[in-house]
Order: C-alpha cells, then sequence, then structure tokens
C-alpha cells in the first residue's frame, strides 16, 4: 500500500514539473513583451520596459529563468505579478477557493446526480424511462458549457428573476449582511454557475455509470445473489452498486481537469471571481508569473484529484488493497 | 455472415444511431451547399442600424445579430468551420495516436515502458490551458494553427487503445503464424494488424469529433479561434452574449446547431461501437 | 427451520407416492438468439421426492444448467420459459407465483449452487456477509444473530478459523473454501431441496471428493433432497438413488441408479459409459459417441440422437419417439422399446 502511495505521489510530481516546465517554456519563448500594455491598457515607455525586464530577471537565458523560478516555487515563493503588481500568491489566494468552491460544488451535484441517472437507466435498462433519459443525458453530454450557462442565465436570471445574474456576490449588499446572510447570498450565486458545470459533468457520468451497472447487474454473482432471494433493491443497490462504485470514484479523480477547464469558460459567462478568470486575463496580459502559478496549481489539483481517486478505489475494492 | 455485414445489421437496428448518421450527413451536405443554401451573404450588412437585432420572421428565419447580417447564413457557413475543422483535427490526432500506439505495441517492453510513461505524463498536462496559451501569445497564428494545437493535444487516448489491441493481437495465433513464414515489422502492421484495427480507430475518431467541435467552439468563444466576421459557431455565441437578454436568438441559434452536431457525432460514435462489440451492454 | 426427515425406504417400482418435493412438466426454455430460436429445455418432466437425491447427466449443452435456472424462475432476457411449462414444489406452482414469493422460496425453500464458486461471490464484499444477508432475507433476526449463525455454518461447512474467515473476501480464498462457503449460503436457511449445477467440476481432483462427502453428511443431517446436475457419470453412479438422462433439451432415460449401470436402455446412455474408461474392462480403444451435439436451433427431425445412434433405422428419422417404459420404474425415449416390427439398420 504504501509502495502504491509513493509511486503516485511520484508520478504526480514529474507530472506537475512537467506542467510547469512546458508552460514555463511556451510562456517565455513566446513572442511579445509582457510589459507593453500595463495593467492600465496604458502606453509604457521603453525605458520603464527595460527596467522591468532588469528588475524580474527576463534578459538571463531560460535556464537560469527556471532554475531561479523552481528554487523559489520550492520555499513558496510564487514572484511578482507584472500587470497587478501585486504577489502572485495573494492573487492567486483570492481566487483559488472561489474556484475551489465552484469546482467542488459541481463535482458533488454532478456526482449525485450522474450516478443516481445510472443506477436508474441501468436497473430500467432498454425501456422508454432508459431512452427518455438517455437522450436527456446525451444532449447535456453534447451541449458546450459555456452555451448552456449563458441559457440558464437568460431563463433563470433574466426572464424568471430567480437567481441572479453575475458575480459572486451582491456588492451593494454583501458587506451589511450578517455571516448567514452572506453565506446564503453566496449560496444563491452559485447556483446557476455550478448547476452549469455540474449537468455537463453529470451526463458523462451517467454515461459511464450506465455502463459499469449495466457490467455489475450482468455479473455472476448478481444472478447468484437474486438465486438465494434476496430482494430486488438489495440486489442492485447493494451487490451491483457496490462493485461498480470503483470506477465511479475513479471517474470523479479523473474529471477534476475537465471541471478546471469547464471553470474558465463558466467563470467568465457569469463572472465568477475564480482562477479561470485570472488565468485568461494573465494569458491576454502575458503576465508570466501567474501564468506559470496557475499551470502549478492545476497541475497540483489534477494530481491530488487523480490520488484522491485511488484512495477512493483502494477503499471501494478490497482486491486492490493487496498490492 | 461475416462478422462486417454482422455489425451492419446490428447497426442498422440501432435506431438511434441511424438517426444520428442522418443528421450527420445533413449537417455534412448543408455546409458543403453553404454557398447555395444560404438566403444571404454571411458577411453582408445590408443595414447595420435599421436591420439590427431583429427577431426571426420570413424574411430572416433566424432573425439578425446586432450588425444586421442573416443568422441562418452565418449558422450554414459557420457549419462549414465547425465540421471542417472537427473532422480536421480528429482525423490527424487519431493519426499521430494510432501511430504511436502501434509503434509502443510493437516496440520492446523498454521502448514501449517510455513511450507510455510519456502518454500518461502528457494526459495529466491541462489540454485547454495549453492550447489557450499557444494560441494567445503566438500573433497571426495560421489558419491551420487551431486543428494542428487540438489534434496534437488530444491523440493520447487513442493510441492507448490502439496499443492496447495491438498487443492482444500480437499474441494472437494468426500474428504468430505469419512471423513464423517470416513476415517483417512493417508487413505485419500492415497486412494483419490494421484490418483488425479499423473498427476501434472508426470509432475513435467519430466521439473525437464531438469533443473538438466542443473545444473549437470554446476556443472561438474565447476569441482565440475563428476570428470574426469569418462566422464560427463559437464567435457567434461570442457576439450574441452581448445582447443575451435583448436578441437571444443571436446566441441560442448557434448553441443548438452546437447540441445537435454533437449529439449526432455520439450517437452515430455509440451505435458503431456497439455494432462493432456487442458484448458491451446497451 | 425444518426437521430433519427420515430417510425413505427404498421403494422399487413407481407405486403411488407421496406428494413430490419437485415436480417438472413440459418445461420448455427458449432462447431468441441471431441465429434463431434455442429451444434448449424442449419438453423436460421429472420428479424429486423429499429427502431423495435424484442425478440430471448429460453433456454440455444438453440444456440441464438451463432447467436449473428455469426452477427457480432466474431465467434472464433472452431466454423465456414457455407457456404450459409446470414447475412444481411443495405443491405450488412457481412459475405462477408473485415476484416476492418465489423470493421467498429461493435460498430459503429451495437453492441453488453453481459451477463456478469464484464468479458466485461478490469480490467486494466479506464472505461472512453474504451469509449473514440471506439469512436475514428469510429469517426475522438481528444483526448479531445473523453473524452468529453464520459463523455457525462457515464451521459446519469445514473452514478453520471461522470467526476470521467471516471477514475475508473471495479472493483470499481457494476454489475449494470458495466452493464451501457457497453451500454454507445455500444452506444457510435448511432448504428442502438443493440443486447442485456441477458443484466439483471446477475443482481440483483432490477437494472434489472432500465437498461430496461434505454435501453427502449435510444432506444427512438435513434430510435435504438433492438435484445433482452433472456430466460425471462417476459421481452419479456413487451418490444418486435415481437418475435422469438428458438430451438435446430432453430427457432420454430415467431409471433408478443402479438399473441404469447394469444395463442402460437408450443408445445415448449406453454410449455415455462406453466413453469412460474403466481399470476393470480395459479396452484396446476408447469408445466415443461419433459426431457432434446438434445446436439447440436445429435440432434434427425425429429422434434427436439418430445422427450419432448406431441403432437408428427409418422411424426415427421420422418421428420424435416418446418416453416408452424400459423396466420397472424405468423409462427410456427410443423406437427400440416399442412394441411391433422394426427392421434392423445398418449403421
Amino acid at each position: 500500500m504504501l509502495t502504491f502511495l509513493a509511486r503516485r505521489l511520484a508520478l504526480a510530481l514529474v507530472t506537475t514539473a512537467a506542467v510547469v516546465a512546458i508552460t514555463f517554456a511556451l510562456v517565455h519563448l513566446a513572442p511579445g513583451e509582457p510589459f507593453v500594455a500595463g495593467a492600465e491598457g496604458r502606453f509604457v515607455p521603453p525605458e520603464t520596459v527595460e527596467r522591468l525586464r532588469e528588475r524580474f530577471g527576463l534578459g538571463r537565458p531560460l535556464g537560469v529563468q527556471f532554475a531561479r523560478y523552481a528554487i523559489n516555487l520550492a520555499q513558496g515563493d510564487l514572484g511578482e505579478s507584472f500587470a497587478r503588481h501585486r504577489p502572485v500568491a495573494d492573487v492567486l489566494g483570492e481566487a483559488l477557493p472561489n474556484t475551489l468552491l465552484l469546482g467542488g460544488a459541481a463535482l458533488l451535484l454532478s456526482f449525485v446526480l450522474g450516478i443516481g441517472l445510472g443506477i436508474v437507466q441501468a436497473a430500467r435498462a432498454g425501456t422508454l424511462t432508459d431512452a427518455a433519459l438517455g437522450t436527456i443525458v446525451l444532449a447535456f453530454y453534447s451541449v458546450p458549457a459555456f452555451w448552456l450557462g449563458l441559457m440558464l442565465l437568460l431563463v433563470f436570471g433574466e426572464w424568471l428573476h430567480w437567481l441572479p445574474v453575475a458575480g459572486m456576490t451582491d456588492a451593494a449588499l454583501h458587506g451589511t449582511l450578517s455571516t448567514l446572510g452572506r453565506a446564503l447570498d453566496v449560496a444563491r450565486h452559485l447556483v446557476l454557475p455550478a448547476l452549469t458545470l455540474a449537468l455537463v459533468n453529470a451526463a458523462a457520468v451517467a454515461r459511464y455509470h450506465r455502463a459499469a451497472m449495466l457490467e455489475a447487474l450482468g455479473a455472476d454473482f448478481v444472478r447468484a445473489a437474486r438465486a438465494r432471494g434476496l430482494a430486488e433493491g438489495r440486489v442492485v443497490l447493494h451487490h451491483a452498486l457496490r462493485s461498480a462504485l470503483a470506477p465511479a470514484i475513479t471517474l470523479a479523480g479523473l474529471s477534476v481537469p475537465a471541471l478546471l477547464t469547464g471553470s474558465v469558460l463558466v467563470e467568465s459567462v457569469f463572472g465568477w471571481p475564480g482562477m479561470g478568470r485570472v488565468a485568461y486575463e494573465a494569458i491576454f496580459a502575458r503576465d508570466y508569473n501567474v501564468i506559470t502559478a496557475v499551470a502549478v496549481v492545476a497541475g497540483v489539483l489534477v494530481a491530488l484529484g487523480n490520488l484522491l481517486a485511488d484512495l477512493g478505489v483502494a477503499a471501494a475494492d478490497p482486491r486492490v488493497r493487496r498490492r | 455472415m461475416s462478422p462486417l455485414r454482422r455489425a451492419w445489421a446490428r447497426f442498422r437496428r440501432h435506431r438511434f444511431a441511424a438517426a444520428g448518421a442522418v443528421i450527420v450527413a445533413a449537417l455534412a451536405f448543408a455546409a458543403l451547399a453553404a454557398p447555395l443554401l444560404a438566403p444571404a451573404d454571411p458577411l453582408a450588412q445590408p443595414d447595420p442600424v435599421g436591420l439590427q437585432n431583429q427577431p426571426p420572421s420570413a424574411e430572416h428565419v433566424l432573425g439578425t445579430d446586432r450588425y444586421s447580417r442573416d443568422v441562418l447564413s452565418r449558422l450554414l457557413y459557420g457549419a462549414r468551420v465547425s465540421l471542417g475543422i472537427g473532422a480536421a483535427a480528429a482525423l490527424l490526432a487519431v493519426t499521430i495516436g494510432a501511430g504511436v500506439g502501434l509503434a509502443a505495441g510493437l516496440a520492446s517492453p523498454g521502448v514501449d515502458q517510455l513511450l507510455m510513461r510519456g502518454v500518461d505524463v502528457a494526459m495529466a498536462l491541462p489540454r485547454v490551458f495549453l492550447i489557450l496559451l499557444v494560441l494567445a501569445l503566438w500573433e497571426n497564428a495560421p489558419a491551420g494553427a487551431v486543428i494542428g494545437l487540438i489534434a496534437v493535444t488530444g491523440w493520447f487516448r487513442t493510441s492507448r487503445v490502439v496499443r492496447a489491441v495491438v498487443l492482444r493481437l500480437r499474441e494472437a495465433e494468426f500474428v504468430q503464424a505469419a512471423r513464423a513464414l517470416g513476415s517483417g515489422r512493417m508487413d505485419l502492421a500492415r497486412r494483419h494488424l490494421l484490418p483488425h484495427l479499423a473498427p476501434t480507430v472508426i470509432v475513435s475518431v467519430t466521439l473525437d469529433v464531438g469533443n473538438i467541435i466542443l473545444l473549437e467552439s470554446g476556443l472561438s468563444y474565447l476569441g482565440l479561434g475563428v476570428r470574426p466576421p469569418a462566422p464560427s459557431w463559437g464567435n457567434m455565441i461570442l457576439e450574441g452574449k452581448d445582447q443575451l437578454f435583448s436578441a437571444p436568438w443571436v446566441a441560442a441559434a448557434p448553441g443548438v446547431a452546437l447540441l445537435l452536431t454533437v449529439a449526432a457525432f455520439n450517437l452515430v460514435g455509440d451505435g458503431l461501437q456497439d455494432a462493432f462489440d456487442p458484448r458491451r451492454n446497451r | 427451520m425444518s426437521e430433519p426427515l427420515a430417510p425413505p425406504a427404498a421403494a422399487p417400482a413407481p407405486a403411488p407416492s407421496p406428494a413430490p418435493l419437485l415436480e417438472l412438466a413440459d418445461l420448455r426454455v427458449t432462447f431468441a438468439t441471431e441465429e434463431g430460436v434455442a429451444r434448449a429445455v424442449d419438453g423436460v418432466a421429472l420428479v424429486v421426492q423429499a429427502g431423495e437425491t435424484v442425478g440430471l447427466v448429460g453433456e454440455s449443452g444438453c440444456g440441464k444448467s438451463v432447467t436449473a435456472l428455469a426452477v427457480l424462475r432466474l431465467v434472464e432476457h433472452p431466454g423465456l420459459i414457455a407457456h404450459g411449462s409446470r414447475v412444481r414444489f411443495e405443491g405450488r406452482d412457481l412459475l405462477a407465483l408473485a415476484e416476492r414469493d418465489i423470493r421467498a422460496v429461493r435460498g430459503n425453500h429451495l437453492a441453488l449452487i453453481v459451477q463456478e464458486p469464484a464468479s458466485a461471490l461478490n469480490p467486494v464484499l466479506t464472505v461472512g456477509s453474504q451469509i449473514a444477508e440471506v439469512i436475514r432475507a428469510h429469517q426475522q433476526v438481528t444483526r448479531g444473530e445473523a453473524r452468529r449463525r453464520a459463523v455457525e455454518m462457515l464451521k459446519a461447512v469445514g473452514i478453520p478459523d471461522a470467526e476470521q474467515r467471516y471477514g475475508h473476501y473471495a479472493h483470499q480464498l481457494s476454489g475449494g473454501m470458495r466452493q464451501r462457503v457457497l453451500i454454507a449460503i445455500a444452506l444457510a436457511c435448511r432448504p428442502h431441496l438443493l440443486i447442485a449445477d456441477e458443484p466439483t467440476t471446477a475443482l481440483d481432483v483432490t477437494i472434489q471428493a472432500e465437498i461430496l462427502e461434505l454435501l453427502d453428511g449435510l444432506q444427512r443431517q438435513m434430510g435435504m433432497a438433492v438435484l445433482l446436475i452433472t456430466h460425471n457419470l462417476g459421481l452419479v453412479a456413487e451418490r444418486t438413488k435415481r437418475v435422469y438422462v438428458m438430451y438435446a433439451g430432453q430427457i432420454v432415460e430415467s431409471a433408478p441408479t443402479e438399473a441404469l449401470f447394469a444395463a442402460p436402455a437408450h443408445p445415448y446412455t449406453q454410449g455415455l459409459m462406453a466413453a469412460v474408461p474403466r481399470p476393470d474392462a480395459p479396452r484396446e480403444r476408447l469408445a466415443a459417441i461419433p459426431g457432434q451435439v446438434p445446436p439447440a436451433t436445429a435440432w434434427p427431425a425425429g429422434c434427436r440422437f439418430h445422427p450419432r445412434c448406431p441403432l437408428a433405422w427409418e422411424k426415427c428419422r421420422a418421428e420424435l419417439p416418446p418416453l416408452l417404459p424400459a423396466g420397472a420404474g424405468r423409462e427410456a425415449r427410443c423406437w427400440l422399446l416399442a412394441d411391433g416390427p422394426h427392421v434392423e439398420a445398418a449403421p
């Protein structure tokens, strides 16, 4: 078990390092200057550009720059944002929790929905219910997340006025609310973006889980369980589901990259102040340090997701534990 | 009945897949015949002030956008972009993936492991982030850049699948017989393995096209894929976003088109998967 | 829990017996396949009395396993139990029962063990919990009591360290142990009839004997009836009182075991016995039955065995023989037993 963990950790480290290296190289090797358009879009005089380049050590060879970055990174120093003139850690520190909140809520919701759908579809395989649900699942699987967000915004935000249309909080009111009030305010704003991400991901989970459940339901031990006179509910939910859980958990871990990606687009649709927005702005502003830092965080999150998925599988499937 | 004919019979019986195939064919036709079918020039702005943001009418079946361009025409021309990029990138990705998978499957264990570890790491890279990065930093990127980037970042799953098939086939008796008779590796690959890989590869391509179309639309939505005024379903949504509440049809139409297109490809892909491997539960 | 019954006295002839424990009449099971309709079980009739051991013998593909599933109504799509089939167990028609009523019979009064012990156990649940859940499904007991009884069963089937083994998983047990666990599950509620479908075929030869002894012992203890389904004639000779021989979806011969082995009436049975190597009757070459079992989608016309039968003649090719009397308590599906002239045919 320990060697298994160690191997996964090593893979995670290698992957993150690769992500950082590739991002670093791309960013630094691409044509274009980071300081030409300042954060406010003003024209920056060449001497200032020169001085800033000096200050951030951009004249040195790439290898040296990377080494410096790596050393700083190991010490927890993510550098300074060119565009915002603030430590990158601060910038990310503000945005990351918001993305985690959105992503976490979406992941949870998509799993409850997706696994539930998968079970119902598998139990009713071949019937009209299965076909109808399958069609709905297919629709959500084929829809662009950002467009779905726009449509939900249109229907629930504008037409029905049920939910707010932008941001994470109600800027005017937020400061005046109690803690509970503030939490509820955030929750109201969270519904649409989380739902958007969740619906699309749930479709992927449902498609996969239906197949996994069908396979489990066709297994010999399921028929054996029925032969012993166990109630159908128990057969499906206890025997079949338990054995189909391990791949579902892996899928959860593997969903993390998709959710991070989705959040870039969805955050922009809903004006959610998360990492997606930060990354997008940084890319256009050529804010090297922020871009690289985002890559690091993304790499770490993905690696963590995979690790948790592996642990979850070991918990769900005792055959794996032996190794 | 030959396995191929049986597979076709199963595919035909799977009515949803057949419907998907019909839709794909219709879309391909619409894309190819766009110049003939479109009621107006997709770039023409006949009356930017008077005709902007018109709701659907007899003359403009899907309304007009903020520059008074006919939405339906733009939709049809946009189909060319989406389907074209989708097909091209998918084919390119599958070619790379199949090549790598084949090489890994036929190579010595050491080389195989090295390749697959590389694929493992590559699969963990954040695809959209990196594509975004390159497209944003690369000024004056050529038109094929999007296709190339999507393909180069999306062949990993195919390579794994192909490698698995190759490894399995390698142990098959007919391959061992061929080798005993003196077939070299290239010959082996071409005559014995490729026919067996065909189903896997076809399914891979079909299912990939849907994802690629969605990816391209996302990139265009962020302003990095196909740039306006050339219509792409993604950038139409981008432009329609600002009038979302006042002229929702501008953003809605391309989204529906995307939904139908990707769903159709997925249906066909699912049907093909079942047809070639009926042991999988439907 | 039922009382162990005294084993019934040996009855030679089909004198008016008490109502049978299990009675199958005209059982038909079909499967819709791509190649056509497969009539896997095509008019099977058999009887099992309380407490007796009956054998059902045949090669693979003759439909014996499907028969077992049909008794418990476990035939799944694309299989179908045809109308007109009758499965009477303890006086009730199992095919007419509501779903919850048949669930109350399965695993409780009627149990089934199958050939592959590995695949019948859920790999992610402990073996002990799978015994306990059957107990809790049919009897009103607490979890603790069910666990206790499960451990008792593990001991009864000869598994050492029962308390510890309760928490083990299937992959931690050897093939023989897994089969013991399955027997424990099957017998946990003291069924009146156990259907054992090839219970030892997948096990090592050395373990086979142990498992059979175990089954024997438990059967005597519980006074349970057993329907032993197998292709192994040796098993049947040793452990059953009566035998049914099955071929091509039908019963082709039935007889008390001793009589069957002394003088088989049906040419197929004769062929089966001739094919078994015997140390006491050494031969130059093993006699195999020529030809192959035909596919269930295309049973031959007339007697289904005729293409492979050395004694077949025109009537065999033309008409399917019914089960004809072949002696005391014996029947066989062969025209050779019919009265009236017939011509010896060249093979």
